[in-house]
């Protein structure tokens, strides 16, 4: 060890890294469960990214007009393209219901109708009778601002269970020993100790990677650090090439318009004052599926049918509706426009351009939470000891595109499932499994290096090389040209890593020196992002290749895999789940995707 | 006339470092920002950066993010959302405790001084100590607390109007901007709640669903937690997010008197 770092040891049943929406759903399962829990976050957790989701969390309740799960059901494979697996996508859409009632319970301030149930808007790609419409109202809402009144009510509960927080705490490693997971390694930011946990069970719920682009409506924290972690595990990350832009990021600044926007009756125009989404999905027009309505607002701006001076974006109106309505339905984003765009929207539109903004690719799971890889030909083999939920995870239920208002729900259902699945699987108070002693060594080492680091190239300008490329060469339309030339350039910004130098030495809340642990996670999951997106040669979801226009099912209906070993990929691929989860429901068979 | 001695390792140092605009710069911002190591051994400092605007974002937040990718990397500082919601970027800048992250430029009138939140120990640079703070909030116990069993697969009913007296409340993004401008909070805050965590109870106080209203109320009555406001109304001047700390504590004055 080339110099001490204060090493404490701690032992718990079950430890979660993460405090977001699905890290906190987690923990407060695990400890009612009677498990010695603890939760490592490197913010506090009300500053963790849940807290920025806006429209609402998707349930079919029925509280606006007829609704059922399996409609749900139904319009999640759709929005997925099909990739989803569907034994976890019943899961999802039969738990949503009691997830919501339960959020409800906690004292989620919802909106309400006037018959005092809670409040349900449209949103995209949400429809009734299993996809033959009307569109369905199914999307619970507290104003716009639904994510930070989960999210604070979900710390609340959190207080009132017995769980340890270890609070601006960073994680570094796993804890691997053949091939289970027995612990992680983490790095207290007020006084730069190390932490070594030992557990009978890990649960990464540590967000997407949102930020390896340079335009995203994801906080500068999501940098993806489970993913990190796992890859350097040597574990595959699934499904990275499907990387989702939402439609309405305000131009610029970045900063996330909820699609409940459009659910409230928003509309988009281009240069000519068209409502174009008209012609791209004439049935569920500016509701279609985000994918959809990205792809289409890209090519109005292709084809120089954008707004302003550089005909670069897109607007989207609000001023046509009761501005009474959009001060109790949308508060949120009528601040967010004045201040980020400088614009009010009950009199001028809001200019929008389609932004980074979720990750369905993620750590492979199974609808418990338990992580997966391909092992002696078992596609489906748990790796003990490891959890990942939230938007770590690819369960998979978004598959190829998430539908606005299922991530929320995706959150607090695998969350708790994957609390209850630890309950069965854990004894309570018993000790977890030995860990070798030098066990803390690969993260110190790592942590050691880089605050060391001297070279040339400081975190900041390799970051950015790597979100210029991701936006580039990794955007809404791709093509074999473009990829081939994202990959040169991405593994040379892997290369760059090498040169890392680094300012601040201290042990005392060193930023520099996690923004460089962060990037590290970021860089890696770049990399497999660009090379997953080369192999995958037809457009299905968020991934469009013009080269290859069309799905491919006979081919690709199946999950992509990605290692990163030595800093080579490795690729490779698992079955989508062509089962339900009960006999209730039968398998939603694949058909032409039209909006 | 009282007077106060700072203790002597937090006077400020003379020995502030200056970072010109680069060659060729138009237009110009300058930057006064605090800085403080507990590992340099030296007293805090001021450092001056010369940005360039027309090369910077428009908030606090960018200028501050560009200054630490690309002049000093040591700069310290906590952020995370960017847009206002999250409340990590709390501090002082030209005298008043808000977001960086949503507090323009060029709404500042010359030099741009920054500091961290004020009246809290100081971890590094412009990263406060916030666990009395919350602490504190934790202390009010902060959850939806009832009797009646909640119903079976069913929400609790609450009409729109029961549900509008928590706008204005709910939305606290716990930045601690208020709070930490409160002049009773800087002289009591081991005993006064702030407005900050006063808002928070009045929150669940206001809530129709919750049932503990005599249980809360008596939690509050106390000569320190609740009485030391003075209507000062700084708190309802910081607020980034437009709340009114002052008037739920008024809210809060009322319920006791009403019971009483």
């Amino acid at each position: 060890m080339p110099e001490a770092y204060k090493l404490v040891d701690h032992v718990y049943d079950a430890v979660v890294v993460g405090a977001g929406g699905s890290g906190l759903r987690a923990t407060m399962g695990l400890a009612e469960a009677g498990l010695r829990t603890a939760c490592i976050t490197k913010v506090f957790p009300t500053r963790s990214h849940t807290v920025a989701a806006q429209g609402g969390i998707a349930a079919a309740l029925g509280n606006m007009g007829p609704d059922h799960w399996t409609w749900h059901m139904y319009d999640t494979v759709k929005g997925s393209d099909w990739l989803g697996d569907q034994d976890a996508i019943e899961y999802l859409c039969r738990e949503a219901p009691a997830a919501v009632y339960e959020l409800e319970h906690f004292g989620v301030p919802f909106s309400r109708t006037p018959d005092g149930r809670i409040y349900q808007r449209a949103f995209g790609g949400m429809t009734q009778n299993m996809g033959a419409g009307p569109p369905a109202q199914r999307t619970c809402a507290a104003a716009d601002r639904t994510g930070h009144a989960m999210l604070h009510a979900l710390y609340q509960q959190s207080l009132k269970h017995d769980a340890d927080f270890f609070i601006e705490y960073f994680a570094i490693d796993l804890i691997m020993v053949d091939g289970a997971c027995r612990g992680v390694v983490a790095l207290c930011m007020e006084d730069g100790s190390i932490h070594r946990f030992r557990a009978h069970a890990v649960v990464l719920a540590t967000g997407g990677y949102g930020r390896c682009y340079f335009s995203a409506t994801s906080a500068h924290t999501c940098t993806g650090d489970g993913g990190g972690m796992v890859l350097r595990a040597g574990l595959p990350l699934q499904d990275m090439e499907f990387v989702q832009f939402h439609p309405t990021g305000i131009y610029g600044a970045g900063v996330l318009i909820t699609e409940g926007a459009r659910g409230e009756g928003g509309y988009l125009t281009n240069a000519a004052g068209e409502r174009f989404m008209e012609r791209y999905a004439p049935s569920a027009k500016d509701l279609a599926s985000r994918d959809v309505v990205s792809r289409a607002m890209a090519q109005e701006i292709r084809e120089g049918r954008g707004v302003g001076k550089e005909r670069d974006h897109i607007h989207l109106h609000l001023d046509h509706i009761d501005p009474r309505i959009l001060a109790e339905r949308l508060p949120g984003i009528t601040e967010t426009a004045r201040i980020f765009a400088g614009v009010d929207i009950t009199r001028a539109p809001i200019p929008v351009v389609p932004t980074v903004h979720y990750n369905m690719g993620g750590i492979p799971t199974n609808y418990w939470g338990e992580v997966v890889t391909v092992r002696d030909g078992d596609p489906d083999a748990v790796v003990p000891g490891l959890f990942a939920v939230g938007e770590a995870a690819c369960v998979s239920v978004h598959g190829a595109n998430r539908l606005g208002s299922n991530s929320l729900i995706d959150l607090v259902v695998f969350g708790r499932a994957c609390a209850k699945r630890i309950a069965t699987l854990v004894k309570p108070m018993t000790p977890p499994p030995p860990v070798p002693r030098d066990s803390a060594d690969f993260a110190i080492a790592r942590v050691d290096a880089l605050r060391h680091a001297r070279g040339g190239s400081p975190t900041a300008r390799i970051r950015l090389a790597m979100q210029k490329t991701m936006q580039a060469n990794c955007g809404v339309f791709r093509n074999a040209e473009v990829l081939d030339e994202g990959c040169a350039r991405i593994d040379a910004v892997y290369q760059q890593m090498a040169d890392i130098g680094l300012a601040d030495r201290s042990l005392v809340f060193n930023t520099d020196l996690i923004e460089a642990l962060e990037l590290e996670n970021m860089v890696a999951q770049a990399v497999v992002t660009m090379h997953s997106a080369r192999a995958r040669t037809e457009s299905r979801g968020a991934h469009m290749r013009e080269d290859y226009p069309a799905r491919d099912d006979e081919n690709w209906m199946k999950h992509s895999l990605a290692w990163f070993r030595d800093g080579r990929v490795e690729l490779g691929t698992r079955p989508v789940h062509t089962w339900t989860f009960s006999d209730e429901v039968e398998y939603i068979r694949p058909k032409a995707r039209v909006y | 006339m009282a007077r106060f001695t700072l203790p002597p390792n937090s006077r400020i140092a003379a020995n502030g470092k200056t970072h010109p605009a680069p060659p060729g710069a138009k237009r110009t911002k300058t930057f006064r920002i605090y800085r403080w190591s507990p590992e340099s051994g030296e007293n805090p400092r001021f450092d001056t950066f010369e940005i360039d605007l027309d090369d910077c974002g428009p908030m606090v937040l960018d200028a501050l993010i560009k200054i630490k990718g690309e002049v000093d990397p040591t700069l310290t500082f906590r952020r995370s959302c960017r847009e206002g919601i999250c409340g990590s970027c709390a501090m002082n800048i030209d005298g008043t405790n808000t977001l960086a992250c949503t507090k323009a430029i060029e709404d500042i009138r010359g030099t741009v001084t920054i500091t961290p939140l004020p009246h809290l120990e100081v971890i590094k640079d412009l990263v406060p100590d916030l666990r009395h703070f919350y602490a504190q909030y934790a202390s009010i116990r902060p959850w939806l607390q009832t009797v009646t069993p909640a119903p079976h697969m069913k929400e609790r009913l609450q009409s729109p109007e029961d549900r509008a007296k928590l706008d204005g409340l709910y939305e606290c993004i716990l930045c601690a901007c208020c709070s930490t401008s409160c002049p009773s909070y800087w002289w009591n805050s081991d005993r006064f709640l702030g407005p900050a965590i006063l808002l928070q109870a009045y929150r669940w106080l206001a809530d129709s669903r919750d049932e503990m209203t005599g249980e809360r109320l008596d939690q509050l009555e106390d000569p320190f937690r609740l009485y030391r406001c003075h209507t000062i109304m700084n708190c309802a001047t910081v607020c980034p997010k437009g709340l009114n700390p002052a008037k739920a504590i008024a809210e809060i004055k009322k319920m006791m008197l009403e019971r009483a």
